[in-house]
């Protein structure tokens, strides 16, 4: 996505361009950005600098807490490190979070633009089933369609996606209505550009700002989703794991061994945060009207 | 000049700024929007404060008023009112003095009055916010008020919201809240710019009744030497952010001694009498022949009875021949745009014939007119709005004719022609829109508007939005293009002095339909509609003349 963030400034320079500062003055936000980026960088890294694999049983050192031996963040009940699985679990559930945002912002942004530019009774149809989607609670949509289908990670990204693009939608939908009105769309049309030309080469780069920020919020969601589906059992299945089906294992072991929800919990909690704070600074940062004049 | 010192605040001086200086943040164009400014408004006086966008005219009001915004600070110089120097003041005490000593009104007013609340309502909020009077006394009080601007029906008025009064009328309604303390001075910062000529000649004579009844102070801002005309008493001339001139009215008019201030007048657009110089018409077959066109706007819905309808283009009819302008003039709401729009399919038309060529575009579909559109192109009155803010300036000018099959090499190579024609220079090409003036961005305007080397050419407002120095050259810049390749124009614009010089006939539009249609000469100088006459009567400054005078034609 950041390719597109800087397709609305100069090419040179452009990180010395307003957007840019105002975000950099958003300390959340840069927090946000560098614990994504630690926790990424984490995830793709540990499995090869980790002394255990991530479903190596080691039944003498079951129930380990966390810093006892060489187990940095303890063991589960079948004496697998947890920090292995942690970190195993993060790739599965950061990249459901990142797809299912990418697939979703795609939905909600074709349905919005195309709602939005062409109105009429075709806009009027889509945004009423965007409406009928939204109207379903979406979490027994989501258990529901995770129950009869057979859940995999891609399944699980698809049935995220399916469930959460409605809102992009509405906001492309509304910015892409005020945008069509303006006079370099009606120029557009009096150089005679094609429809599609017009909706998605004129139009659109003027309404990445909302996308984006709707974007980063749709991760956090994503990541929250995918949680609750798997804590549920419906999601990811073990042993893959996920920060999700962590939780659910952990459920009968809260007394005794706390640590086993307390980790992946806070993993869930850190990310969702990060991702919700990126989002923040990008919307005070690119929603400022007047930023290109 | 200036740097003349001026005794300080007598008896006759209402307000004095001595050596204003005000700092702009640190990466801006100029390190100071207003630098060592000095004037003084004199008792019972209407002093004009005149310069083009970005003058510092504006800053200095809103520094007057203590209303700067926070990135922006007097870093030095007095403002001097009743003895009290306004800078440095502490807000609480500038609040008390706003309003009850100084007030202001502003160039928009739909966007300066509050739309949630009544007229009536936000005419006692100025007294309430200053403890003045009981809540009956200040209800008849701003009743008083709205008969005092000549608003119709005050009692009806006073439980109005904004949105349902006409632009004339909110601007009566920001001078009644302004007035409701009694000022001794009022600030008007463009407040006629947004309205058309005759209800800007209302507001004008309003506020120099007002100004004489109540012996108060006006400070006038404006960008219109026909404005100063009308009401200046003194004049104030600024130039990036300095002071270039003062005087009389007279004086700086008549005998203006700097350059810039002659350089301005000489570019406020003149009511000619004279009819253009006619090109040798090769052919006498019209491009354009419209009859009977007819726009109807319909919003609400018939079947629950709130449908509104609104005639926007009735029964127009015209010819135009090649090589020729048409001028069409009328006030906002006329049907001038509509009448635009409609010629170039950016609108539907519900009735009558568009022969472009011979052929009636009137009925094609988008997908049959879009073979035509080349030859038909339109240059937008907002030079800000209307190029995509996120395309190259390259990408706006290729990007019809590759959607119209030129090879986009082509293309590139025809752009580039064109900007240096238009007076930019090629390494435009690749850069932004957002980097450039508003007089550019009109000429990348019109050079979008001629990559099609179209055979009609439709400019709205196209120089509406410029200073006058830059209308001038715009208005050079399609002469001389019209010239240079016979293309017909239409000019649409509300201001008839724009009008009288680039057009060869006129045609005069009143509710959607032509009430007078001729050349300037009879236009101007023989009027045979009672509307045409009141809009010409209504022209700021001068009346018109037979003279030659300084006109666009070589």
């Amino acid at each position: 996505m950041t390719a597109i963030t800087t397709a609305n400034l100069t090419p040179t320079r452009w990180w010395r361009s307003r957007a840019v500062n105002r975000f950099t003055r958003h300390h959340l936000a840069l927090a946000g950005i560098a614990m994504i980026t630690l926790l990424v960088l984490a995830c793709v890294v540990a499995p090869y600098a980790l002394p255990y694999d991530s479903l190596n049983i080691d039944l003498r050192a079951r129930f380990a807490p966390p810093l006892s031996g060489h187990h940095y963040l303890g063991t589960d009940p079948l004496g697998r490190d947890l920090a292995a699985r942690l970190l195993m679990a993060g790739r599965v559930s950061l990249l459901v979070g990142f797809s299912a945002m990418l697939l979703s912002t795609l939905i909600g942004t074709l349905v919005g633009v195309t709602a939005g530019y062409r109105g009429g009774w075709i806009g009027a149809a889509l945004m009423r089933m965007v409406d009928g989607f939204l109207s379903y609670p979406s979490i027994f949509l989501v258990l529901a369609l995770a129950a009869t289908l057979r859940p995999s990670p891609v399944m699980i990204t698809v049935i995220i996606a399916v469930t959460s693009w409605m809102e992009t939608a509405r906001i492309v939908e509304a910015e892409v209505r005020s945008l069509r009105e303006r006079e370099f769309v009606q120029a557009a049309r009096m150089v005679g550009l094609r429809g599609r030309n017009i909706m998605f080469s004129e139009i659109l780069p003027n309404a990445m700002g909302p996308i984006i920020v709707a974007a980063s919020l749709a991760v956090a969601r994503a990541i929250l989703l995918e949680a609750y589906i798997s804590f549920l059992g419906y999601g990811i299945q073990p042993p893959l794991p996920s920060w999700g089906n962590m939780l659910n294992g952990a459920q009968q072991y809260l007394a005794s061994a706390p640590w086993l929800a307390i980790i992946p919990g806070a993993a869930i909690t850190i990310a969702v945060t990060s991702f919700n704070f990126i989002g923040d600074g990008l919307r005070d940062a690119l929603d400022v009207r007047d930023d290109h004049i | 000049m200036a740097s003349a010192p001026l005794a300080a605040a007598s008896e006759d001086v209402a307000l004095s700024v001595r050596d204003l200086t005000v700092s702009l943040p640190a990466g801006m164009e100029r390190v100071h929007a207003v630098e060592s400014v000095s004037f003084d408004l004199k008792r019972s006086q209407i002093l004009c404060i005149i310069g083009e966008s970005g003058s510092g005219k504006s800053v200095t009001a809103n520094a007057i008023m203590g209303l700067l915004p926070k990135s922006i600070r007097v870093s030095s110089g007095a403002i001097c009112l009743e003895g009290m120097d306004l800078v440095g003041l502490s807000s609480d005490r500038l609040r008390d003095l706003r309003g009850r000593v100084v007030s202001m009104i502003f160039q928009d007013p739909l966007s300066a009055l509050n739309p949630l609340m009544t007229v009536g309502a936000q005419i006692e909020e100025v007294m309430a916010s200053h403890d003045v009077g009981t809540p009956h006394s200040r209800r008849s009080r701003a009743i008083d008020l709205l008969i005092e601007v000549g608003l119709p029906d005050p009692q009806l008025m006073y439980h109005q919201y904004p949105f349902r009064l006409s632009g004339g009328q909110r601007q009566r309604v920001m001078i009644a809240m302004a007035l409701a303390l009694e000022p001794a001075i009022l600030i008007a910062d463009e407040p006629t710019t947004a309205l058309d000529v005759t209800t800007q000649a209302q507001i004008l004579q309003l506020i120099r009744d007002i100004q004489r009844r109540k012996g108060m102070s006006v400070m006038f801002i404006t960008h219109d030497f026909g404005v100063v005309a009308e009401i200046a008493d003194s004049v104030v001339v600024m130039e990036k952010g300095r002071c270039v001139e003062q005087g009389s009215a007279e004086q700086v008019l008549k005998s203006p001694s700097h350059l810039y201030t002659r350089r301005l007048i000489a570019a406020v657009p003149r009511l000619t009498g004279k009819d253009r110089i006619a090109l040798e018409a090769a052919a006498t077959a019209s491009v354009l022949k419209v009859e009977c066109l007819v726009k109807t706007y319909r919003s609400g819905s018939a079947l629950f009875g709130t449908q509104r309808i609104v005639p926007a283009v009735n029964g127009v009819s015209f010819d135009l021949t090649p090589g020729r302008t048409l001028g069409v003039v009328g006030e906002s709401g006329s049907g001038k745009s509509s009448l635009g729009r409609l010629l170039i399919k950016l609108l539907e038309s519900d009735s009558g014939s568009i022969l472009f060529e011979g052929r009636d575009v009137a009925g094609l579909s988008e997908a049959e007119f879009r073979s035509l559109r080349p030859k038909i192109q339109m240059i937008f009155q907002d030079p800000f709005a209307s190029l995509n803010p996120r395309s190259t300036v390259g990408h706006i000018l290729t990007a019809g004719p590759v959607a119209h099959g030129m090879p986009y090499s082509e293309a590139c190579e025809r752009a580039r022609e064109l900007l240096s024609h238009v007076g930019l220079d090629s390494g435009a090409f690749d850069r932004y829109p957002h980097e450039f003036s508003g007089g550019q961005r009109q000429r990348i305007g019109i050079a979008r508007a001629l990559m099609f080397k179209p055979k009609l050419l439709i400019a709205d407002e196209a120089v509406s939005a410029l200073d006058v120095s830059i209308q001038a050259q715009i208005l050079e810049l399609l002469d001389r293009i019209q010239r240079e390749t016979g293309v017909s124009m239409i000019f649409i614009t509300h201001d008839l002095r724009v009008a009288s010089q680039i057009c060869d006939e006129i045609a005069v539009m009143h509710r959607g339909q032509i009430v007078e249609r001729g050349p300037p000469s009879q236009i101007f100088l023989d009027p045979k509609s009672t509307y045409t006459r009141e809009l010409v009567a209504a022209i700021p400054g001068e009346q018109p003349r037979s003279l030659p005078q300084h006109v666009a034609n070589p």
